[in-house]
């Protein structure tokens, strides 16, 4: 436990001096959220419909960049060597890496929903505090598995691209639980309870999953 | 070939250790005993097979045949927490002053209080109150904490790879004498090098590799000169 | 085993053949959709084989992961016999959906147990990565012909190429992207690892698909779509054809894999040769 709270404390400080990640990304999602709005048009009514969809897009994006930069400072100078040669536990690492890169693709959240309702006139007809779980649960789906492939990923030759090409495909059904549920409850319509489960499910299984074979990453050469 | 070991078992256990890097061999069966508080300096040409050797001894390279035992245990996870290990880049973050970085390194080892991370950088001859980031050090000063990551859960076994390459003749000549103090304190410490002229006078025994193998083990360099003088081909 | 390949390929040509003829010319035609409904008899079958193909590149990978501690493999047989004996008492004492008969149930849980526990005796050591990698390759050739002929059916018929609610084009789909993100991390895998990776992420990809499958499943109920491929009973005549049309494609699916795992075997054995042959010499000066 002390391992994850110094690993994540040391990210954090490392990531406030320097800043250059946050405002690359800052910036990114900036654009994203502009090219959006020119690109679907935010007058129509069914602005609303697609919102759901575009702005957990938009964040699919902005989080791709977040993640793969994960373990760039351990690669630099060979850190990862420390780390594996320590008694350290790896899943201590895994969490703490995680739990840098939620707080990271929160801040980013936090940065572009408003903007997005400010571009698209956004009005939650349905129950609204719902955001609130829809949100952590699926920046978490994302991130857990985006931490865990960006570790992958370090073992390949195309390392940038090798992240989302392995994180898509495994994140549909929680993506297609982000967009239906925030759409549920932007429009009203339908209840977003089924999808907050899924998403709470699929939270479960791919940390467990996670937690369970990090460690054989890690310490494989 | 083995000197003084009779009263205690051997630290470092190396059987018929062979490493292959797809077709490439790295190491092609290492057998060798290492005993306990001596330093071992490793040398050879490039591709010799010394960094391969040094890292499977500090569990990061997985052999493909053979065994590497270390205080009597082949499962290297066990004993990490004794041994320190040392490489060519500095395992250091950049942006962190020397004092930060080990205080995180020691979270890893679980030692949490500052004095260990201040004698670690003292025993390097670098000042622990220094605020400036490590990616700004000297590479002789970056080289020195380094070691002193390496130092810092006191390990019982030091494996240091190339730590005077780029390094000022005084600070090398420094580190030196500081290993061997450590050595006379008990440690056992491994150092591959190409420089094997530091290493005069304070290493207890050459180990020459080439091609994968260890070809010979003196006691002394100018054996090691003279055998290398003599063997070449 | 030589010998057996020519033969198995001129029973495989002849069972296409046949199975071709009875499709195209032999099989009834159906009463609304016409002459197209017969795209039928290439689009399921090839479902199936795909299917059963990533079924066995999930075993495969388990079987390789559970391979490198002796205790995680007592206990991954332990679980798969819990499986199927858990499948085998909840098909009779769990209320069944419509339709699904209780032995099939029963016989399922069993036959993957059976599947389990044969492939960890055919396939020791690394021989499971090599079936991991075949079953991968020629699975993902049979699921792109799943989704060509989807699209080339469903668009004559329903009017439209795709239907993102429809369950089971948008899962087979799901799982054919899971596996080309496989077969690149294999391909662009640096150093020794590979087979390590990639039965992790097939590992994942497991563990995806009943979440896809449900996730697309509840859209549907809230967004109500066509279904490709219509549902409900079919003829008995065509089931004929069908099943005539999947033997032939499991002994087509069955040839390629087995060449291409010779031909991986092969080429592994080389390479530990060439490794051997590198080991034994001393360089010269």
């Amino acid at each position: 436990m002390s391992v994850t709270r110094a690993t994540l404390i040391k990210d954090l400080r490392l990531e406030w001096r320097s800043k250059d990640a946050i405002n690359s990304m800052l910036f990114f999602s900036l654009l994203v959220v502009v090219v959006f709005s020119f690109s679907f048009d935010p007058i129509a009514e069914e602005s609303r419909r697609i919102a759901g969809g575009l702005i957990w897009v938009a964040f699919l994006f902005a989080s791709v960049v977040a993640l793969n930069q994960t373990w760039a400072r351990e690669l630099r100078n060979q850190v990862l060597d420390a780390y594996r040669v320590s008694p350290a536990p790896a899943n201590s690492l895994f969490i703490a890496k995680a739990l840098g890169n939620f707080i990271f693709v929160c801040v980013l959240e936090a940065v572009m929903a408003p903007l997005f309702v400010v571009f698209y006139n956004l009005r939650a007809l349905g129950p609204a505090y719902q955001l609130l779980i829809v949100a952590p649960l699926g920046t978490w789906a994302l991130v857990v598995n985006g931490t865990f492939f960006a570790a992958l990923s370090i073992r390949t030759r195309a390392r940038e691209i090798m992240l989302p090409l392995l994180l898509f495909p495994i994140s549909i059904p929680a993506i297609l639980g982000m967009v239906s549920a925030t759409t549920a409850i932007l429009s009203g319509e339908n209840s977003a309870r089924f999808y907050i489960v899924l998403l709470a499910v699929y939270d479960v299984v791919f940390t467990i999953a996670c937690l369970a074979l990090f460690e054989t990453i890690l310490h494989a050469e | 070939m083995n000197s003084g070991a009779t009263h205690s078992s051997p630290i470092v256990v190396v059987t018929d250790l062979i490493k292959q890097f797809g077709r490439f061999a790295a190491l092609r069966g290492v057998t060798a005993e290492f005993a306990a508080g001596k330093m071992y300096g490793i040398l050879g040409d490039n591709g010799a097979g010394k960094t391969t050797l040094l890292r499977t001894m500090a569990g990061l390279n997985h052999p493909t045949h053979g065994t590497v035992a270390i205080l009597g245990q082949t499962k290297l996870r066990e004993v990490c927490g004794m041994i320190g290990y040392m490489a060519h880049p500095s395992l250091l973050y950049d942006e962190m002053s020397g004092m930060e970085n080990l205080r995180y390194f020691g979270q890893l080892y679980g030692i949490g209080d500052e004095e260990s991370c201040r004698s670690a950088i003292r025993a390097v001859a670098l000042d622990p109150d220094l605020e400036r980031p490590v990616g700004q050090y000297s590479q002789g000063m970056r080289q020195r904490m380094s070691l002193a990551r390496a130092l810092l859960n006191d390990p019982k076994i030091l494996l240091l790879d190339e730590p005077f390459s780029n390094v000022d003749l005084r600070s090398a000549r420094e580190m030196v004498a500081l290993l061997a103090k450590m050595r006379d304190a008990g440690k056992t410490i491994f150092v591959v090098t190409h420089q094997a002229s530091l290493l005069e006078g304070a290493a207890d025994e050459f180990v020459w590799m080439e091609a994968g193998r260890i070809v010979s083990r003196t006691q002394t360099f100018e054996q090691v000169t003279s055998e290398t003088s003599g063997a070449g081909r | 085993m030589k010998k057996i390949f020519p033969i198995l390929g001129i029973i495989t040509l002849a069972l296409l053949s046949y199975a071709l003829y009875e499709a195209l010319v032999a099989a009834p035609t159906e009463r609304t959709m016409g002459d197209v409904q017969r795209i039928f008899y290439y689009h399921v079958p090839s479902a199936w084989t795909a299917f059963l193909l990533f079924f066995l590149n999930f075993v495969a990978s388990i079987q390789y992961l559970v391979r490198r501690k002796p205790g995680a493999d007592r206990v991954a047989n332990w679980i798969v016999l819990a499986i199927a004996a858990a499948t085998c008492i909840a098909a009779y004492v769990v209320p069944l959906p419509e339709g699904v008969e209780k032995s099939s149930v029963a016989t399922t849980g069993i036959a993957i147990a059976g599947i389990y526990f044969l492939i960890r005796k055919l396939f020791p050591g690394e021989r499971a990565d090599i079936l991991a990698v075949v079953t991968a390759e020629v699975g993902v050739v049979f699921c792109t012909i799943v989704l060509i002929t989807g699209p080339l059916w469903a668009r004559p018929v329903w009017g439209i190429w795709w239907a993102p609610g429809d369950i089971r084009l948008t899962s087979t789909l799901v799982l054919w992207l899971i596996y080309i993100a496989y077969l690149m991390l294999r391909k662009f895998s640096s150093g020794g690892n590979t087979a390590l990776i990639a039965a992790v992420l097939a590992v994942f990809g497991a563990l995806d698909v009943p979440l896809v499958y449900f996730s697309i499943w509840f859209f549907r109920t809230q967004h109500p779509q066509p279904v490709i491929g219509g549902g409900g009973s079919i003829d008995p005549r065509m089931m004929q054809v069908l099943l005539i049309n999947w033997l032939a494609f499991m002994c087509f699916a069955y040839l390629v894999s087995w060449s291409r795992f010779r031909l991986e075997v092969l080429k592994r054995d080389v390479e530990q040769a060439q490794g051997l042959q590198e080991l034994m010499e001393t360089r010269a000066r």
